[in-house]
């Protein structure tokens, strides 16, 4: 950290006491959140999401592959992200981090826990299912990577083609029906900086924050998965709180995504 | 898979006979590991699982230490005979990186780390035996192991799952619970405020279920806080016993 940071750092901290966020927005206010889907067309799906100065690409390929052993007639989802170089000067080449495979694990409850993807129409023959691998593209990291992730990944889910198989070949080609899937998960992400939480923490609160949760609902308001990161706590009342704003604030993303188009 | 759930709930009665917010059968014991700095075994229903502290020490390697504190690693493995289900690969996978992550989080809360500049606390998590819950019981035992290494401390934190089980609330799930439960929610407990120190969850579960599982886990943590202690007292009643 350089001493324009911890400048900056502290700043962030004083006007937070004062009710203000550096970008001026409210406690609980997203930055502005822009969506496509299917921007990369070889890709059986794709979606693209900003958050702010955060870029999540997720892409979608959909594979013949062998059924895990305890569901033999159910396909596969694998979810993986990568925080690619070129998205921080604080990320490094190499295996995935910790902070990757977290992310990973916390996108992949989510859309598990929601049931979003039918894995039993996903069974074609004996000993053969398709798999369906989800590989999140961090592409600038300005804070907030878990909702950037959930909602790009749901995105491209949500408009993914099915491919075929046909005389032991998969045709990925020509006309396909849409990948079946069930409903929308989104997540809410916050961040606690010296007690004051915050919707959406972006890079600069996010190097300060003590701790982070994350809530992931569907439309029915069901909790469908929950994160807590980071050395600090929160009490029951604070999470009891950051559930309601998660109820309020995910049918803004739940719009976000039904208002996508190929 | 939803037409082979067993039925996890009967007259009232879960699988093992236990109720609805009893806890598995809890034991402790403190220090068994002579080499590290600090050890402890808990047996956590059919769990067995071994703790090691060592250090704090010099951070290896050096661009990973903190000129202001000390900084934690958490190792949570599994053995690979440690299942009913088939042989698993020995060392962290996903699953293993992950938890280890978080339960480093729970103990960069609650140690002093700013005691030891420079340095690196090492806490090894070794699952020998596991059945379903195993994060939870690791952080318990981790607890009284970072205790028993004299590992200064704001308070001694305790963790345990709630889960739901069709529409009831549970705490402590077993592993056949938790493959069927419709929810599995690990909490980590600071007693001495209640304050949330690890939090998962998947499934799916209302606002209410939540308040309800917080409130769980916040009883059972009494029961958990007290096999944690007495653990840590029983290496010293024997030398008093033995000098009476």
């Amino acid at each position: 950290m350089g001493y324009i940071d911890i400048v900056k750092n502290e700043y962030i901290k004083e006007i937070l006491h004062k009710g203000i966020r550096d970008d001026g927005r409210k406690f609980m206010q997203y930055r502005s959140i822009q969506a496509s889907v299917g921007t990369i067309p070889n890709a059986e799906g794709s979606a693209e999401v900003d958050i702010g100065n955060t870029k999540v690409l997720a892409g979608i390929k959909i594979d013949v592959d062998t059924p895990m052993p305890d569901k033999p007639e159910e396909g596969n989802l694998i979810v993986s992200a990568e925080l690619l170089p070129l998205a921080s000067p604080d990320y490094d080449i190499g295996p995935p981090s910790p902070a990757a495979i977290e992310l990973a694990r916390v996108v992949d409850r989510g859309i598990r826990a929601a049931n979003i993807l039918d894995t039993q129409s996903l069974f074609i023959e004996k000993d053969k299912v398709w798999s369906v691998f989800i590989d999140i593209y961090v592409l600038n990291y300005d804070g907030n990577l878990f909702d950037a992730s959930t909602l790009s990944a749901v995105a491209a889910l949500l408009h993914t083609r099915q491919p075929k198989y046909e005389e032991e070949k998969v045709i990925r080609e020509g006309t396909l029906p849409k990948l079946k899937t069930n409903g929308m998960v989104t997540s809410c992400t916050f961040g606690k900086i010296n007690g004051n939480i915050l919707l959406d923490p972006d890079g600069s609160e996010e190097s300060i924050m003590d701790t982070r949760l994350t809530i992931a609902n569907d439309e029915n308001n069901n909790i469908k998965a929950m994160q807590k990161g980071l050395h600090g706590t929160f009490s029951i009342k604070e999470v009891e709180s950051m559930i309601d704003t998660t109820f309020e604030k995910s049918k803004d993303l739940r719009s976000v995504l039904s208002s996508l188009e190929n | 898979m939803e037409g082979n759930k067993p039925q996890l709930i009967i007259d009232g009665k879960r699988t093992d006979g236990r109720g609805f917010d009893e806890l598995r059968p809890i034991k402790i014991e403190a220090n068994i590991l002579k080499n590290a700095n600090g050890s402890a075994y808990i047996e956590w229903g059919n769990n067995k699982i071994l703790a090691a502290v060592y250090g704090p020490k010099e951070a290896l390697p050096k661009h990973t230490a903190d000129p202001t504190m000390a900084i934690i690693k958490s190792r949570y493995t599994m053995a690979p005979f440690s299942s009913l289900e088939e042989h698993g690969r020995s060392g962290p996978n996903r699953r293993a990186t992950e938890i280890s992550k978080v339960t480093s989080e729970v103990f960069e809360n609650i140690i002093m780390r700013e005691m030891f500049p420079g340095t690196e606390i090492d806490i090894f998590i070794e699952v020998l035996q596991s059945d379903g819950g195993t994060r939870a019981a690791g952080i318990t035992v981790a607890s009284v192991a970072l205790a028993a290494a004299g590992i200064p401390m704001y308070d001694l934190p305790y963790a345990v799952s709630a889960g739901k089980i069709g529409d009831q609330m549970v705490l402590d799930l077993n592993k056949i619970e938790d493959n069927y439960s419709d929810a599995d929610i690990p909490m980590a407990i600071s007693p001495r405020n209640g304050d949330i120190l690890l939090l998962q969850m998947d499934g799916s579960i209302t606002k209410e279920d939540f308040s309800t599982a917080y409130s769980m886990v916040k009883k059972a943590g009494a029961t958990i806080s007290k096999i944690q202690k007495d653990a840590l007292k029983a290496p010293y009643e024997k030398i008093i016993e033995k000098y009476r």
